[in-house]
């Protein structure tokens, strides 16, 4: 006979395929590191700083918020990526100290408050930045051009606050703007490197297409439709970073694909409003807060149709 | 007291006797748990003489001779069972009910769970009782078609099973139709979806759509009760994984899962997990005197750890892969608040606990258990009603 002894019991199922939380956190970090790349590579210094502050701040905030909560601090890499993230959404100009208050809030108040990960009602990066957009609204409205690791920078319009580009085609200022040698804040400005990062979560499975494609999509048309370019659309302001990074955000979108989809569609749909008839040039920070807010009307709305419905229905008909 | 002998039946409807798998003496009853329902129930201990000595069977000289009703009775008193995991007694499901019309019968040739390999084994070395079960279960019910699912990754079983067909005559009538093997694609409910593209009702059986659904054991136990007149006493038994060389084991029900972890030469490493069934629905053990039951299809001995649980970040993955389509986090979030009445909502009956939801759970969120939780108390509920 085997030797006694001790056997774990545990409940079914037995086996368990990752990615853990913490996985699936560091593949959207590493992800991050292109748009935060061209960051650096584009506005130099001043990138690095801001991001370094936004990081240290919102795990610093994570770690006093969990301890004082009564829990275990745990490094599943959560407010690494919402460190990154609100670093990104800021222009490149912002005084440190505005970074750290806006980091604070973004942990503090926006995800803690709430119940910390999984709980959070709004993107806590996304909120922040509406936060931030209120308390200190001239420096998060002065733009500069990139100058990389130069010292002097020039202050300019964003492409989607200037008056020049929304009429003709210029291919070298759409070149610029893909590659992210434009006017904005640290991360949006590469649609390029967004598109690489968000590409590798794509085809990594961790990110789900619907959010993002549809989207995009979705302004493009009404882009058309409103006779603008859409490529200007699509590579000006904030929209490539919001589709891949924060529209896609699990604890803030919608559940289920048929969600994801209306999600999307919503969130193209408003975004042009508030671009086209709205009083700010950029939509996206708001437009994503607006449906990360009705989230749970549409998981109401757009649960699964269980295996069997509607058989059980007709033979009771 | 001698192998196959009667030892225990019952008046009620969805019951079979139950027999003797060893011969010899009655040594008094023990309480064991039963996995399933986690309530201790009465066992009767056999100590063994040693000599597996049968009562006299009753060979059928003429099977074709045999009326419906002979064959039912004859299925009913053999103690057969579905083997592929629910052991639900086999005679009422060949026997619907009078409104009832079986267009279909599938014979599931599909493994029920992730490591399990009995039904390839059965498939391959005892393909003919198989058939003569499937074609003993088509006598009864004269569907108008015959499928007999199996994984495309077991390409020696379909052939085999091909060649059986053409060799017995059924060739016209039977249709062979290779799965991807894709768990939980051995779930009766599961199957008449992929292969017919009916969906089996909410709280309904295969035979709401007009299926019924075998497993390959339980026709050639089928077989063995009609025409060899031989009762269930033993089943084919995966024993794998932390094991030092895993196998099929032709079992007799009511061994202890000790025996067969040590017939098949003892654990290996570091392994603290027995599980009576298989992995994504098996039941941990903690005594290895616990027996082998009808409905154990394999014994699965694992290393596992205790990990523990995270809060849900909504990530979709279980609402995309559950086969039923429901929402399983959200069913786990209401039996967790004890919100039991949500899960009625929300079609937690639905659930045949295949596990995959907290398979690909990233934050190790139990939630089949949950989901257990719910439907204990939901039942409980309706029981006091």
């Amino acid at each position: 006979m085997t030797p006694v002894k001790k056997f774990l019991i545990s409940p079914s199922p037995h086996l368990w395929r990752g990615p853990s939380v913490s996985k699936i956190m560091y593949l959207v970090v590493i992800a991050l590191m292109f748009p935060s790349g061209a960051a650096v590579y584009f506005f130099g210094y001043r990138a690095l700083s801001v991001l370094g502050v936004s990081v240290g701040a919102a795990l610093l905030t994570e770690y006093v918020c969990r301890r004082m909560r009564g829990h275990t601090f745990v490094m599943d890499g959560s407010a690494l990526v919402t460190g990154i993230l609100f670093g990104l959404i800021l222009p490149p100009t912002i005084p440190l100290w505005t970074v750290a208050v806006g980091a604070i809030f973004a942990i503090a108040i926006v995800k803690e408050a709430f119940g910390g990960l999984g709980h959070n009602i709004f993107n806590p990066a996304l909120g922040a930045r509406a936060f931030m957009s209120v308390s200190f609204s001239l420096p998060m409205t002065t733009w500069v051009e990139p100058t990389g690791f130069g010292v002097d920078a020039v202050t300019s319009a964003t492409p989607l606050s200037g008056l020049s580009g929304w009429q003709q085609f210029d291919p070298a200022a759409y070149q610029a703007m893909f590659l992210g040698n434009t006017a904005g804040s640290l991360g949006e400005t590469s649609a390029l490197a967004i598109l690489i990062g968000g590409g590798l979560l794509l085809g990594l499975r961790v990110m789900n297409w619907r959010i993002p494609v549809i989207y995009v999509g979705v302004v493009s048309l009404l882009a058309l439709a409103f006779g603008q370019d859409p490529l200007f659309h699509i590579l000006a302001g904030g929209l490539m970073l919001g589709a891949f990074f924060m529209a896609t955000d699990y604890v803030t979108s919608p559940l289920t694909n048929r969600g994801k989809m209306i999600s999307g569609v919503f969130l193209g749909v408003l975004t042009m409003l508030i671009r086209h008839f709205g009083g700010m040039p950029e939509g996206v920070c708001y437009s994503i807060l607006f449906m990360n807010a009705i989230t749970p009307l549409i998981d109401r709305y757009t649960k699964e149709r269980p295996y069997g419905l509607v058989e059980r229905a007709r033979s009771a008909g | 007291m001698l192998t196959g002998q009667k030892i225990g039946d019952s008046d009620k409807f969805v019951s079979v006797p139950v027999h003797a798998t060893i011969s010899g003496e009655i040594a008094g009853t023990a309480m064991v748990m039963n996995p399933a329902t986690a309530r201790p129930v009465e066992a009767l201990v056999v100590a063994s003489d040693g000599a597996d000595e049968w009562v006299q069977l009753e060979p059928v000289e003429n099977p074709e001779a045999l009326s419906p009703k002979e064959i039912l009775d004859k299925i009913r008193e053999a103690g057969v069972v579905g083997l592929g995991g629910a052991a639900f007694p086999s005679h009422i499901k060949l026997a619907p009910p009078g409104d009832a019309r079986i267009d279909t019968i599938i014979l599931n040739g599909c493994e029920c769970e992730p490591y399990a390999t009995s039904d390839h084994r059965v498939m391959l070395e005892c393909g003919e009782k198989v058939l003569s079960g499937l074609n003993i279960i088509r006598k009864l019910l004269s569907p108008e078609a015959t499928y007999i699912a199996i994984e495309d990754n077991k390409e020696d079983a379909i052939e085999h099973m091909e060649d059986l067909i053409v060799a017995m005559g059924f060739k016209k009538d039977i249709k062979i139709v290779p799965l991807e093997s894709k768990y939980p694609m051995g779930a009766e409910r599961i199957l008449t979806k992929l292969l017919l593209g009916r969906e089996v009702p909410i709280a309904g059986l295969p035979l709401n759509v007009g299926v019924v659904v075998h497993n390959v054991s339980t026709t050639k136990a089928i077989h063995e009760a009609v025409v060899e007149g031989k009762p269930l006493v033993e089943r084919v038994i995966t024993v794998t994984g932390a094991v030092n060389s895993p196998k099929n084991l032709l079992a007799r029900f009511g061994t202890p899962l000790g025996s067969l972890i040590e017939y098949c030469g003892g654990i290996v490493g570091k392994a603290n997990k027995v599980i009576l069934g298989g992995p994504m629905m098996g039941f941990a053990q903690f005594d290895l005197g616990f027996p082998t039951m009808k409905g154990t299809n394999s014994v699965v001995v694992k290393e596992d750890t205790i990990v523990t649980e995270q809060c849900c970040i909504r990530c979709g993955r279980c609402i995309e892969i559950c086969p039923m389509h429901l929402m399983p986090t959200l069913l786990a979030k209401y039996a967790r608040a004890g919100r039991y009445d949500q899960c009625k909502a929300a079609y937690v009956d639905n659930c045949f606990d295949c596990g995959v939801c907290a398979y690909v759970c990233p934050a190790n969120i139990p939630i089949v258990q949950y989901i257990k939780i719910a439907k204990r108390e939901l039942a409980k509920r309706a029981a006091k009603k």
